[in-house]
């Protein structure tokens, strides 16, 4: 089975500072893979290089085009790069604000993103529009306010909506639910949850939160000081924790 | 269909000076198709701790576990998901679940990862829940709520939707009155008919002698003091 990201040999140096280091792994179609750590640890630093935010030192990222087979992300044009960030790939900010068109109307910010790829028929593209705020439990009466509007939750509703109107591959997100309620991160992760199996989703979740990994990824990679320390299936790794600083990790949790 | 082979394993506690806990040493165990076998011995022999190293919850230091052609042992995260979506049950004690999703697709969803449709996924978890006697008014709710009784009976529904190959229990009749310990050991003795191998620990005496075929103590695994 040929894997739909293959991530070989990532470093980012920042100056003499390590960023990440000696990164390696594949994700497959419809598996979730998390990445966990402290801040600092280079778990950010690492999702902007396999993501094409950021151009990492050494390494190659390899991704199953539709019609070109692997393709090394790195080293493909800008348009060609940028295209598929329109189509198969999707990034999901920490900040809705980062993601979204604050001065837009919710259904232009879901809208928008079908247009990039060639929608024009207007009426359609507000009915699907609708369609996505109705899945992200945004009542359709919202559509036409701005996200300034909305509370945290919602705006990042509409951030994952946006994001996922075009039928992606392959979603990038960066603490998906920081600085979220923990009733409303339930919320967003049951809904994340659900998007991602019934849309066959692979997905790579950064995050500090052991309990948003256990509840949506498959896989689990644990990083420190730049490197990643130990990976495995995610309850093997949380259950069974084989680094000192993933045990670490895991005895800290409070139990609530 | 299961085969242990020179199973070993250690826990080192490295926040805790880096203190070895041996706590396995060459196990050895065999269950075929259509037999259940009950893990026996003390708590904290082993039991568990074997059930999930087979299941590859917990990773084991030397040795084999073969499940049909698959080594748990060496497999990557890869193979085992889907080893475990396929071939391989596991109903522990505690269910875990997502907030907000109901009874019914909490169920059903063993089912529809595989690729069924959402209906007949849906009819078998109505036939399952039936079985086991969760009221359906209960359905649409998420088990988060419900009693350690019936959060068990929806585990076992959701171990038994889909027609593992092997399954793992965990106490499958653990807190359970006596007619739906019944109604599970029917489930289980008809796994069995369906060809199903089957590895238990079951506290209850009863259901060790009408279900399972032999026994194996775990004690005689359990790594010697020193």
């Amino acid at each position: 089975m040929i894997p739909l990201l293959s991530v070989n040999g990532i470093e980012k140096r920042y100056g003499a500072r390590i960023g990440c280091k000696d990164v390696n792994f594949d994700l497959y179609e419809g598996e979730v893979m998390g990445i966990v750590g402290e801040s600092g640890s280079g778990k950010s630093t690492l999702l902007n290089c396999l993501a094409g935010h950021l151009a990492p030192d050494h390494g190659e990222v390899l991704f199953a085009t539709r019609h070109d087979g692997m393709r090394n992300t790195l080293t493909m044009s800008e348009p060609e790069r940028r295209m598929l960030a329109r189509t198969d790939w999707a990034f999901v900010h920490q900040n809705p604000r980062d993601g979204l068109r604050m001065g837009v109307s919710a259904g232009g910010n879901v809208g928008e993103r079908l247009m990039s790829i060639g929608a024009r028929h207007y009426g359609q593209i507000r009915q699907t529009a609708g369609e996505w705020l109705d899945r992200v439990e945004i009542a359709e009466d919202r559509m036409d306010d701005r996200p300034s509007s909305f509370s945290g939750g919602m705006q990042q509703r509409l951030q994952i909506a946006r994001n996922l109107v075009t039928a992606p591959r392959l979603i990038f997100m960066d603490e998906p639910t920081g600085g979220l309620d923990v009733s409303v991160q339930a919320r967003l992760l049951d809904l994340l949850r659900g998007l991602v199996r019934q849309m066959g989703l692979s997905a790579i979740i950064v995050t500090h939160d052991l309990a948003v990994v256990r509840l949506l990824a498959d896989r689990l990679m644990v990083m420190k000081g730049g490197h990643v320390v130990e990976s495995g299936l995610t309850d093997q790794v949380l259950d069974d924790p084989q680094h000192a600083y993933t045990q670490l990790l895991v005895s800290s949790v409070l139990q609530v | 269909m299961i085969q242990v082979e020179s199973l070993s394993k250690s826990f080192t506690l490295h926040n805790q000076g880096a203190a070895v806990i041996p706590v396995m040493r060459d196990a050895e165990l065999t269950v075929k198709p259509g037999e259940c076998v009950a893990l026996t011995g003390a708590s904290g022999a082993g039991k568990s701790t074997l059930m999930r190293m087979i299941y590859g919850n917990y990773l084991s230091d030397s040795g084999r576990i073969w499940i049909g052609g698959t080594d748990v042992v060496t497999a990557r995260p890869h193979d085992i998901l889907a080893l475990r979506r396929e071939v391989m049950g596991y109903v522990s004690q505690f269910l875990r679940v997502v907030p907000r999703v109901s009874t019914l697709d909490v169920v059903a969803e063993p089912l529809t990862t595989l690729g069924q449709e959402v209906e007949a996924a849906q009819a078998r978890a109505r036939e399952l829940l039936t079985r086991l006697n969760i009221p359906e008014r209960l359905w649409t709710l998420s088990p988060t709520t419900f009693s350690g009784g019936e959060q068990q009976r929806v585990n076992i529904a959701r171990g038994f939707a889909h027609d593992y190959p092997v399954l793992l229990l965990d106490e499958p009749t653990a807190s359970l009155d006596a007619t739906n310990r019944d109604v599970v050991m029917s489930l289980i003795e008809e796994a069995k008919m369906r060809g199903v191998a089957i590895l238990g620990i079951f506290h209850d005496e009863d259901a060790r002698t009408r279900l399972c075929d032999r026994e194996i103590d775990v004690t005689r695994f359990t790594p010697v003091a020193g």
